[in-house]
C-alpha cells in the first residue's frame, strides 16, 4: 500500500522549561507501494517519533498521513492495519510463540481454523515454525526477533512497521537478519518502514532511505544515490564507514584550496568551504597535490588504510584506503601526496553546509 | 582462593550471629520437635535431670481438645474469607491507582497509613467504633424513655421487647442512618437481632473488615510496584493489534502480574494461619466478647498453652500449625505454578 | 488455504494470504477512513473516559475516607467529654475539648515509662543488631569459606517457619533456664538477629561491584575498612529501611513482651496500652473510651511521625522485603 505524509510535524511540549521540542518538522513524503524504506539519524532525529505516528500510537501535532488513498491522520492504530515491530520486541513473555502470533488475529472476528493455517504460514515465512510451543524467554534474541516479526505480519497488515529491529542483535545475527527482513520483505510486498542510526544496515536492504536530523528530513534517495551525491555535510558525515574525511578548504578563481595546497580546479564563487573526501577517494602519488604527515598503514587484507594528518583536517587523521598491493613511503619529509578521484570529493558552503555544485 | 585465613576470619565476621541463631533459632526448633514427642515434660523437671516417655499425647490432647477445634475453625474461616477479598480489593485499588493521573501519591500514602500502625492500638480503635454502649433491654409498648426503641420482637409472653442504649457506637449510627437495626458487633450475650442466637457471626465479621483494613497496605503496595514495573510497550503492542482493554486486562495485566498476585495470597495464608494480634486488639486478651475466648485462634491456643506452663501441647500446637502452613503454602505453589508466569 | 501447497520449483513461495495486495484490511481501511467520524468517536471516548475516571475517583476516594475514619474517629473522641462520645447522636466535631484524657490516659497506663522503655528496646536492639547484620552479611556476600552457601540456604529455611515454634523453647531459655523474666535482655536479645535482614543486605551488598573489593585490596585495605568505608555507605539505604522496620517493630511488638515480663518496669507500650484498664472514676463498669483513645493516640503518634519524614525509605523498605522475600 502507497503511504502518504504530507507536512507531518510533531511537537512535544517541554517539561523543564514549558517550552516545545518539534521533534519532527513538516516530513513530506510519498512511499511507493511495496517498498522497504530505511528512516536513518542519530538518535533523537524524530525518526520512531515518526514511525509511531505512523502507527497511531502517537498523533500528529499538524500535516496527514494517507495509506492508499485514504487519510488515516486520525483512525487509531487498530484501525489502520499496521504491524509494528518494536524495538525490544515486546513479546508477551506468558504466551508461547504460537499465542503471541494469534493475538492480534484473536482480536478480529476470524475462525479457529484460519487463524491456525495464517499462525502457521506467518510463522514458517519468519522460519519458526519448529518453535511454536516454546515461550520467548526460551528463544534467542534472533529467533524472538522473527516471531515479533510474525507477530506484525500474521495480519496482514496495509504497512509494516519496524522499530530499529537489528539493534538488540549480535553482529553476525544481525548481517543474517537484515538479509531475512529483506527476503521477508520481497516474499509479501508489503510496504515496509525501518529505523535505524546504523547507516551500513539502511544501505544494505533499503529501496529508499531517508536522512533526519533535529526532525528534518535531510534527504531522501536509493542508498547509492545519498552516498555518492550527499546533499549537505551532514548526510556525507553520517554514511559511510570509514567516516567520510572533512577539511577545512576554499574556492578562489575556480581554484579548490585545501590549506596553500591546491587540490584541482572547481568551478563556483569564491567561499570558505568544507571538503568531504571519501576514504576510498585518495591515490597515493608522490606527485598529488594533497599531502598529509605519514603516521601509520593500517593492512586490512584487501585494502591497507593510510593514516596521516593535515593540519586543515577537522578530524584529527585521515584515513585513507588503497589497494593492498600498492607500496606506501613517504617521502624524506615524512609526508604522503594524494591525487582526488572526482567523484569522491564533495565541496560544502562553510556557513550553511550545504553542497556548492560545480557550475557547468 | 579458599585460603584459610580468610576462612578463620569470616567466621569471625559470623560469629555473633551464629551463636544467637544456634540458641534461639536451631535450638528451639529441635527442642520443640522433643517437647512435643515427651510426655508431660516440665523444663524444671528436664534440668533436674527427670526422664520423660515419648509418645504422641501431646499431638492427641490438641487434636482431641474441644477449644482447640474452635481455633482452628476461627482460624480457617478468617483465612478463607479475610485472603480472597483483601487480594481482591486490593488489585482493584492497584489498577485504579495506576490509571489515575492526579492525587495517585496522596491516596497511595493514605492507603498505606494502616500498615504503620500499632496492630493492638488500631483495634482498640475498630472495638469502639462498633461497640454499644449502656445496652438495656426495655418493653416497647410502655418504654417511656426519649431515645427510640430498636430491634423490637415479640417474647414468649407476647410483650413487645426492644433494645435501647446509650450509644449504639458510630457503625451501627451509620447503619441506623441507612433505616436499619443496629447490631451487637462486640459484645457478648443477646444477640439482639434474633433473641437467643449467639454474636459469632457479628463478632466475626467485625474481625473481618479489621483484618481487611489492615491486610490492604502492603497488598496493595506489592501490586501496585508490579504494575508500574509492567513494560508500557506491551500494551503499546496490544493497543496496534486491537485489543480491547477488558482483553489487555486478562490476556496481558493480570498474567503478567501473576507472580505478585501469587506472592501476596501466599504470604496473605501465611499471614492468616498466624491471626492473633488483631482479636487482641478488638476482644482483648481472652480473645472474645466478655472474656468468652470464642474467637481464639491457633496462636491464641498456643500462647495460652505456653502461659499455662503447657509446654507439650503448645509445641504439639506449633508443630501443627508449621503443617497447615507448609501445606497450604504447597498448594498454594502447586495452583500457582499452573497458572503463574515467571 | 490454496497457496499452501508445495510449489514444485520449491524456491520461490507465494504468501498470498500476507501480502498486502489482496486482504481484507485494506478494505475495512477504506470503509473505516470513510466513515470514521473522528469527532464523534473522540467526543465518545472523551465521554467515556470521564465517566470512568469520575467512577474510579469515587471508588478511591471513598475507599481512602474507609481508611481514614477511624483515625479521625480515633482523634475526635479521645478529646470529647465521656458524656459527649456516649449521646446517642454522635458528634463529628467535638463539643468542648477535653484534654483531661490525655492525663487520664497518661497516667492509667504509666505511658511514660513504658514509652521510655519501648524507645530504649528499640534504640539498643537497632543498634546491635545493625551491627550483628552489617558483619554477617558482609561475610556471606564477599568472603569465601567452606560451606557458606549452604549454611545460608540452611538459614534462608528457617525463615518457612512460624515464630510461635521458637516461642516456646525461647521462653524456657529465657525465663526458666536464664532466669530474664523481667529484664530488658529477654526483651532485646532473643530477637537480635533476623535472617530476613541478612538476606536483605546480603542482597545489597552482592550489587556493589567486585572490582571496588578488588581495587581496596590492591591498595592495601582490609577486610574491615573496606566494609566500613564502601559498602556500608553505598548500602545505607537498606540500612535505614531495617533500622526504621527494627524500631517500628519494637513499637509494635506485644506477644513476646507479654509473655517475658509482667510489671510496667520492663513492659513495653502494646502491652500497657491493652492491659491497661480505663474506667471512668469511680466506676468499674464502664470503661472511659476517651481516655483509652487518648492513649491510642499517644501511641500511635510517634509512628505517624516517623512514617510522614521518612515515607520513601519505608514504603521502599516494604515493597523490597515483599518483592523479594
Amino acid at each position: 500500500m502507497r503511504v502518504k505524509l504530507e507536512n507531518l510535524t510533531k511537537i512535544f511540549p517541554n517539561k523543564k522549561n514549558s517550552g516545545e521540542v518539534i521533534a519532527v518538522n513538516n516530513f513530506d513524503f510519498e512511499i511507493p507501494d511495496g517498498t522497504l524504506i530505511g528512516l536513518l539519524g542519530p538518535s533523537g532525529c524524530g525518526k520512531s517519533t515518526t514511525l509511531f505516528m505512523l502507527s497511531g500510537l502517537l498523533k500528529p501535532s499538524s500535516g496527514h498521513i494517507y495509506f492508499g488513498d485514504e487519510d488515516v491522520t486520525n483512525l487509531p492504530p487498530e484501525k489502520r492495519g499496521v504491524g509494528l515491530v518494536f524495538q525490544n520486541y515486546a513479546l508477551y513473555p506468558h504466551m508461547s510463540v504460537k499465542q503471541n502470533i494469534m493475538f492480534p488475529l484473536q482480536n478480529q472476528k476470524m475462525g479457529k481454523s484460519e487463524m491456525m493455517a495464517r499462525v502457521v504460514e506467518a510463522a514458517k515465512l519468519v522460519q519458526i515454525d519448529e518453535l511454536l510451543e516454546r515461550k520467548p524467554s526460551e528463544l534467542s534474541g534472533g529467533q524472538q526477533q522473527r516471531v515479533a516479526i510474525a507477530r506484525a505480519l500474521v495480519k496482514s497488515p496495509n504497512v509494516l512497521l519496524l522499530d530499529e529491529p537489528l539493534s538488540n542483535l549480535d553482529a553476525r545475527l544481525r548481517l543474517q537478519t537484515r538479509e531475512e527482513i529483506r527476503r521477508i520483505q520481497r516474499d509479501t510486498k508489503v510496504t515496509t518502514i525501518f529505523v535505524t542510526h546504523d547507516q551500513e544496515e539502511a544501505m544494505s536492504i533499503s529501496d529508499y532511505i531517508v536522512v533526519m536530523k533535529k526532525g528534518v528530513v535531510q534527504q531522501i534517495d536509493v542508498p547509492q544515490k545519498v552516498y555518492d551525491e550527499p546533499i549537505n555535510l551532514f548526510v556525507a558525515k553520517f554514511l559511510g564507514t570509514p567516516p567520510i574525511n572533512v577539511f577545512k578548504g576554499r574556492i578562489e578563481n575556480n581554484q579548490l584550496f585545501i590549506g596553500e595546497e591546491m587540490i584541482t580546479k572547481y568551478k563556483a564563487d569564491d567561499q570558505l568551504v568544507y571538503v568531504g573526501i571519501r576514504p576510498e577517494g585518495f591515490i597515493v602519488d608522490a606527485n598529488g597535490p594533497l599531502s598529509g604527515e605519514f603516521k601509520s598503514l593500517e593492512v586490512m587484507g584487501r585494502d591497507s588504510s593510510v593514516v596521516s594528518t593535515n593540519p586543515n583536517s577537522e578530524s584529527p587523521i585521515i584515513r585513507s584506503i588503497v589497494p593492498s598491493d600498492q607500496e606506501i613511503a613517504p617521502d624524506e619529509k615524512g609526508k604522503v601526496h594524494f591525487f582526488v578521484k572526482p567523484k569522491k570529493f564533495f565541496i560544502f558552503n562553510a556557513d550553511t553546509e550545504e553542497r556548492i555544485f560545480e557550475k557547468e | 582462593m579458599v585460603d584459610s585465613r580468610q576462612q578463620w576470619k569470616a567466621w569471625l565476621y559470623l560469629l555473633p550471629a551464629l551463636i544467637l541463631l544456634a540458641v534461639f533459632t536451631v535450638y528451639p526448633i529441635i527442642n520443640t520437635v522433643k517437647i512435643a514427642l515427651l510426655e508431660g515434660y516440665q523444663p524444671l523437671g528436664a534440668m533436674g535431670g527427670e526422664l520423660y516417655a515419648f509418645g504422641f499425647s501431646n499431638f492427641s490432647k490438641v487434636i482431641h481438645y474441644k477449644d482447640f477445634l474452635t481455633c482452628l475453625k476461627n482460624t480457617v474461616i478468617l483465612c478463607v474469607t479475610t485472603v480472597p477479598l483483601s487480594c481482591f480489593l486490593a488489585l482493584i485499588v492497584a489498577v485504579c491507582l495506576n490509571s489515575i493521573k492526579y492525587l495517585g501519591k496522596v491516596l497511595q500514602t493514605i492507603y498505606f497509613l494502616p500498615y504503620v500502625t500499632n496492630t493492638i492500638a488500631i483495634g482498640m480503635v475498630f472495638a469502639m467504633m462498633f461497640n454499644i454502649v449502656g445496652l438495656t433491654a426495655v418493653n416497647a409498648d410502655t418504654y417511656q424513655g426519649a431515645l427510640q426503641v430498636y430491634n423490637i420482637y415479640t417474647n414468649s409472653q407476647g410483650e413487645h421487647i426492644g433494645y435501647v442504649a446509650q450509644s449504639w457506637g458510630i457503625i451501627n449510627n451509620i447503619i441506623q442512618a441507612f433505616g436499619g437495626n443496629p447490631i451487637n458487633w462486640i459484645n457478648a450475650g443477646v444477640n439482639i437481632n434474633r433473641p437467643g442466637a449467639n454474636t459469632y457471626i457479628a463478632n466475626i465479621t467485625v474481625m473481618i473488615v479489621y483484618i481487611v483494613w489492615n491486610a490492604l497496605p502492603f497488598k496493595i503496595l506489592i501490586l501496585l510496584g508490579g504494575l508500574q514495573g509492567v513494560n508500557k510497550q506491551y500494551y503499546d503492542a496490544a493497543k496496534i493489534d486491537g485489543a480491547s482493554k477488558w482483553r489487555v486486562f486478562w490476556r496481558i495485566t493480570c498474567p503478567l502480574l501473576s507472580p505478585m498476585i501469587a506472592y501476596v495470597v501466599i504470604t496473605g495464608f501465611i499471614g492468616g494461619f498466624k491471626e492473633y494480634s488483631s482479636v487482641v486488639g478488638i476482644f482483648g486478651e481472652d480473645m472474645g466478647p466478655a472474656g468468652n475466648g470464642s474467637l481464639m485462634t491457633i496462636v491464641g491456643y498456643i500462647y495460652k498453652a505456653i502461659s499455662s506452663n503447657n509446654y507439650g501441647t503448645a509445641s504439639a500446637a506449633s508443630l501443627i500449625l508449621f503443617g497447615i502452613i507448609l501445606l497450604v503454602t504447597l498448594v498454594n505453589l502447586y495452583v500457582s505454578s499452573k497458572k503463574v508466569h515467571y | 488455504m490454496e497457496n499452501n501447497q508445495n510449489n514444485p520449483q520449491g524456491e520461490i513461495r507465494e504468501y498470498s494470504a500476507l501480502t498486502s495486495s489482496n486482504n481484507t484490511l485494506s478494505e475495512s481501511l477504506k470503509r473505516d477512513a470513510a466513515t470514521y467520524d473522528v469527532k464523534k468517536v473522540e467526543r465518545r471516548a472523551k465521554a467515556q473516559k470521564i465517566i470512568s475516571n469520575i467512577i474510579v475517583y469515587i471508588f478511591l476516594i471513598a475507599l481512602a475516607v474507609i481508611v481514614i475514619f477511624p483515625f479521625y474517629w480515633m482523634l475526635i473522641s479521645s478529646v470529647k467529654t465521656y458524656d459527649e462520645y456516649t449521646q446517642s447522636n454522635p458528634t463529628f466535631w467535638p463539643q468542648i475539648f477535653n484534654w483531661k484524657n490525655y492525663a487520664d490516659a497518661y497516667s492509667a497506663a504509666s505511658l511514660g515509662t513504658l514509652f521510655l522503655n519501648t524507645v530504649y528496646v528499640g534504640i539498643v536492639s537497632t543498634l546491635l543488631s545493625l551491627i550483628i547484620t552489617v558483619l554477617s552479611a558482609f561475610a556471606f556476600a564477599r568472603l569465601e569459606f567452606k560451606g557458606r552457601d549452604s549454611m545460608f540456604a540452611f538459614l534462608l529455611a528457617t525463615m518457612m517457619i512460624p515464630g510461635e515454634l521458637f516461642t516456646i523453647t525461647n521462653y524456657q531459655t529465657v525465663v526458666v533456664f536464664l532466669h530474664w523474666k523481667d529484664t530488658f535482655s529477654a526483651l532485646i536479645i532473643p530477637f537480635l538477629v533476623s535472617v530476613f535482614y541478612i538476606y536483605l543486605l546480603r542482597q545489597n551488598f552482592k550489587q556493589i561491584p567486585n572490582e571496588l573489593y578488588l581495587a581496596a585490596k590492591v591498595d592495601g585495605k582490609s577486610d574491615f575498612e573496606y566494609l566500613i568505608k564502601v559498602m556500608v555507605p553505598l548500602a545505607l539505604p537498606s540500612l535505614i529501611s531495617i533500622t526504621i522496620l527494627k524500631m517500628m517493630g519494637a513499637w509494635n511488638s506485644y506477644i513476646w513482651p507479654r509473655l517475658v515480663t509482667t510489671d510496667t518496669t520492663h513492659q513495653l507500650i502494646t502491652n500497657g496500652l491493652r492491659g491497661a484498664s480505663f474506667y471512668l472514676d469511680g466506676d468499674n463498669t464502664k470503661v472511659n473510651y476517651p481516655a483509652q483513645m487518648a492513649a491510642v493516640v499517644l501511641v500511635s503518634i510517634p509512628l505517624f511521625i516517623v512514617f510522614i519524614c521518612l515515607r520513601k525509605y519505608i514504603m521502599k523498605g516494604v515493597s523490597r522485603s515483599g518483592i523479594k522475600g
